[in-house]
């Protein structure tokens, strides 16, 4: 939830985690020893009252609560045409939206006013891609974005994908929209922060499945529902990232514009927006991440595009054209995050390169607008420039391969990986899920808390506490307690990965440039993609679910520990080397204990991002809260739990990500 | 500003090469006649499994080229699908599986949707095992056997009893009830979705594992991999009137058409064809192969099909 918002404390962080480690020793043995002696009374209690008062609920079964919200859907349903709200307001939102996103769907991806084609063909799409990269950015991601829209053209996917583009470029216009403003505006002001966290929390911790189905009752079936669903996903990282760069604007920047007698208008349109321009431009990039990472759940909607492919090739277990599609997927996220990644450092990296480049950018500028006009006009003219040419024989072939290296890997691995998964699951998953779903309610609630309190203080104590009571009123504790020990298990899956990838990834740039792009391609490959040849593997159990998540959440943890390694100080690495120490102690004793406060955040990232795949877990057998949401996704009755199950998802978020925060906090205090 | 002229000569240079050097067919030249008629737009929901996009396919494709509408294919789940009754989104669903749930709450509550005849398809739900496993014990075909088989269905999942592997939650299903009832020593274990489910299946028969769980006829996976199909006590009618106390066999379903209110009195020769469309298991189960396994887009295959079946579409569009 939060990786941005910390990076740039690291650097001193990492400089007081040295004072840490010699002045804070004894309270911390003192702190694993009040842990330690907690889990020891809770095993105790644990092996007297096994299977009293454990919540447990049948998947049909429903509580009070429930119903209630069963209702309250099926009273707004009823009075959809009715009622004022939906005539002067969601249905004013609706229209607007739809006009947006048809009008870029008319110019990229569909056919409009009587022509059989959209109004830029390829030609021009990619030459416009081209320009606005180099423009923005720099040469060489413009030959990127060149090659990347190119690439959904020999693949058979030019329209799919350009449906895609238009839909994310109009949430994110969205999203950006309101964001920034709002952003800006907690960035100046700490109560609106205060204010807007929880919500922003909220949004993104709560899965999509649960408001999809009351999107398309209130913005109906169409382009509005799927927009509004990617917005509300997309709009946080955006918004917590603007605030954040204002905040981190140096103070004494703000007072000289005082001094200058700026009224506060101009101090923000002249000194804080462009000094944190840079900041910025990551938060927008965030957020189309984001969204690109709501196109396969926005298909089960009817938005049009790459994730209708996706989805359809996997209703007949089409693994190599489902790949084919997402590869797409993967293309334009590696585009779309290089080019913003690039505009964000331009200004800087235009400056180091000297005064003659500048005086060639004009013209340069003039001359390169010139062309793409040409290309945009022989695209809205001729055939061949408007339709990608050919019948897209690269996808074919990348299907073909995604399809044979499926199939080997199913007769080749099958032995192996089952006593894998049973070991994992008899020795460790299944232990500690029975700890947690057939101890007593209260145990469990109590353990949580002195957890909370032992590691991250009072406060955290009484978040826990809260999050716990709130769980007991969902009515699906038990099921809560299942997903629990699964994300906890997935959690330590994704930390050793991270620190093993992480250190090798921090220590060497080599390894860092090879693995980097499997590591965004993981991010934002549809989980259901690689989820098929796993599920072959694995079959339809928990463990297939922790997979799920580990292969999605590794990525940012093994990232975060990369930049915290590298971060740790070369001057403290070459003085330990000249002390004689070999590789192995250099690691262990000197750069993992200095990046302590990268690996607590790489822990608190790894947790939200587990717990943003439960419902994708749910899909292949994890079975409690994924299920419920999915469930409640797809029968009415069952609506009102679904939407417990997902406050549910929300609360154990917030419980944890307050923790390890506070925890976090304490190692560097 | 010797620069900005190179700049500028070399724009127009290119300008004028690519406007010279190619021609080409412009776009429009041959436009095909705009659809127009008295059909105007026909919104079909497509629910996401394969029968119900071979039905889609055909009746979209019927639609398009025989009555001249704009047919526009909505990919939704059966629930969302209902909704857009309503809203009017959605003007008809073509495989309806009972849900009278659904039927309370839109054709007798809301009254926004209403029924349109059955599809002619008979829909078999049940528990299944893998061909290999009925063909070494086939006693496990009767449930009165199952307990004797419960130890060699255990997983990792189903906690010391026989695993029974559940589907899409959006499945109809007595599950866990006729588990209870029929004193099985089983555990229902949620799959959670079609794909897991079928590749449960599929890997169980080739690597000859054992598997029992819930699957449903017509359904293209069948052809590539032939389930066999377990007997429960015999349904009689009203033996699953308390999902409670259900110890029968799932009813064999006539699939049926669903229609929305306004559609329905319309006047759109769209709404007739969709009340007169009827067809065989066999005839949606080829559609569906053509779809699955030989990998045809849906068009495609109606087109082959309505080539091969200029009869029986006929005789919808009477």
């Amino acid at each position: 939830m939060t990786a941005v918002m910390e990076k740039p404390e690291k650097a001193d962080e990492a400089e007081a985690a040295g004072t840490a480690t010699t002045a804070g020793g004894a309270p911390r043995i003192r702190r694993s020893m009040v842990v330690g002696v907690l889990l020891l009374v809770w095993l105790l209690l644990f092996a007297v009252l096994r299977g009293k008062q454990t919540l447990s609920l049948g998947a049909a079964d429903l509580t009070g609560l429930h119903r209630w919200f069963n209702d309250v859907n099926d009273s707004i349903g009823a009075s959809r045409d009715s009622n004022p709200l939906f005539l002067y307001f969601f249905n004013e939102i609706r229209l607007v939206i739809d006009n947006l996103v048809t009008f870029v769907q008319g110019l990229i991806s569909q056919p409009t006013g009587g022509r059989p084609v959209p109004q830029i063909g390829w030609l021009g799409v990619v030459g416009i891609a081209g320009y606005v990269s180099w423009a923005v950015g720099n040469w060489r991601v413009a030959l990127l974005a060149v090659a990347g829209f190119t690439f959904f053209g020999l693949q058979g996917l030019w329209q799919e994908s350009m449906d895609t583009l238009a839909l994310t470029l109009s949430a994110v216009l969205v999203a950006l929209l309101f964001a920034i403003p709002l952003g800006v505006w907690a960035g100046l002001s700490d109560r609106v922060n205060r204010t807007v966290t929880p919500f922003l929390d909220f949004m993104q911790t709560m899965p999509t499945f649960v408001y999809l189905a009351p999107m398309t009752l209130f913005f109906l079936i169409g382009p509005a529902s799927a927009t509004i669903t990617t917005v509300i996903y997309a709009a946080p990282p955006a918004i917590r990232i603007t605030a954040h760069a204002i905040r981190t604007v140096p103070q004494s920047t703000v007072e000289a514009g005082d001094s200058l007698g700026m009224t506060r208008w101009q101090a923000l349109v002249k000194v804080l927006l462009p000094m944190s321009r840079r900041t910025v431009v990551m938060g927008v990039n965030q957020s189309i991440m984001a969204a690109l990472a709501m196109v396969t759940i926005t298909a089960l909607i009817d938005a049009p595009g790459l994730g209708k492919t996706v989805v359809q090739a996997l209703q007949s277990l089409d693994v190599g054209t489902a790949f084919n599609a997402g590869l797409a997927i993967v293309v334009m996220a590696i585009v779309l995050d290089r080019v913003t990644t690039a505009a964000g450092g331009r200004e800087e990296a235009a400056r180091r390169s000297g005064s003659r480049f500048r005086a060639w950018r004009r013209p340069l500028l003039v001359a390169g607008a010139a062309v793409t006009a040409v290309l945009v006009y022989l695209s809205h003219t001729f055939v061949w420039a408007a339709e990608f040419p050919g019948e897209g024989g690269l996808g074919s072939s990348i299907a073909r391969a995604a399809d044979t290296a499926t199939t080997w890997a199913q007769d080749h691995l099958s032995g192996l990986t089952n006593a894998f998964r049973d070991a994992l699951t008899n020795g460790l998953l299944n232990p500690f899920q029975a700890l947690l779903t057939d101890s007593p309610w209260w145990l469990v609630g109590a353990a949580l808390v002195g957890l909370g309190v032992v590691l991250g203080g009072w406060r955290a104590g009484v978040t826990a506490a809260v999050c716990v009571g709130l769980l007991v009123g969902t009515g699906v504790w038990s099921d809560a307690m299942t997903t629990l020990a699964s994300t906890l298990v997935a959690t330590v899956l994704v930390m050793v990965l991270g620190a093993l990838f992480g250190v090798c990834m921090g220590r060497s740039l080599l390894v860092d440039r090879m693995l980097r792009p499997s590591l965004d391609a993981a991010q934002v490959m549809p989980p259901f993609v690689y989820l098929v040849p796993f599920l072959a593997l694995f079959g339809a159990t928990r463990f297939t679910a922790i997979v799920a998540a580990v292969v999605y959440a590794a990525p940012v943890a093994i990232k975060i520990i990369a930049d915290g390694v590298r971060n740790v100080s070369g001057s403290t690495v070459e003085a330990a080397t000249s002390a004689g120490c070999n590789t192995w102690q250099i690691i262990t004793k000197v750069q993992l204990p200095m990046a302590r406060s990268a690996l607590t955040l790489a822990t608190n990232q790894g947790l939200i991002y587990v717990l943003s795949m439960v419902v994708v877990g749910g899909l292949v057998g994890a079975g409690a809260l994924g299920y419920d949401v999915v469930a409640g996704f797809s029968q009415g009755e069952l609506y009102g739990k679904g939407l417990a199950a997902g406050l549910a998802i929300v609360l154990l978020g917030v419980m944890f990500d307050r923790i390890t925060q506070a925890a976090a906090r304490r190692t560097r205090a | 500003m010797a620069r900005h002229w190179r700049a500028g000569v070399a724009g127009l240079t290119f300008l004028g090469l690519t406007l010279t050097a190619c021609g080409g067919a412009k776009v429009g030249d041959s436009s095909s006649a705009g659809s127009g008629g008295k059909c105007g737009r026909f919104n079909l929901a497509v629910n996401p499994w394969v029968g119900y996009e071979a039905d889609a396919a055909v009746v979209a494709y019927v639609a398009q080229h025989d009555l001249g509408c704009t047919v526009s294919k909505k990919d939704l789940k059966e629930e969302i699908a209902w909704q857009g009754f309503g809203t009017g989104e959605v003007d008809a669903v073509l495989e309806n599986w009972g849900h009278d749930d659904l039927k309370k709450k839109y054709i007798s509550g809301q009254k926004t949707a209403v029924e349109a005849g059955r599809t002619g398809n008979k829909g078999v739900i049940g528990w299944f095992v893998p061909p290999w496993l009925a063909k070494a014990h086939p006693d496990i075909t009767d449930w009165k056997n199952l307990n004797k088989y419960a130890d060699k269905f255990k997983t990792s999942e189903s906690g010391g009893k026989g695993q029974l592997l559940d589907g899409d939650p959006s499945y109809v299903t007595n599950d866990a009830a006729l588990v209870k009832n029929l004193k099985l020593n089983f555990k229902v274990v949620y799959a959670g979705s079609e794909t897991a489910l079928i590749q449960a299946y599929r890997t169980a028969e080739k690597n000859k594992q054992w598997l029992i769980g819930y699957f449903y006829e017509p359904q293209w996976f069948m052809s590539e991999v032939p389930l066999v199909k377990v007997s429960l006590p015999p349904y009689k009618t009203g033996c699953d009137a308390d999902t409670a106390k259900v110890a029968c066999d799932y009813p064999v379903y006539d699939l049926d058409k669903i229609v929305s209110a306004k559609f329905a009195t319309s006047g759109s020769p769209a709404y007739d064809l969709v009340k007169n469309f009827n067809w065989t298991n066999d005839d949606q189960n080829t559609v569906a192969k053509y779809i699955a396994q030989d990998k045809m887009s849906p068009d495609a295959a109606a087109k082959k099909w309505v080539k091969a079946n200029r009869g029986k579409v006929e005789a919808w569009l009477k």
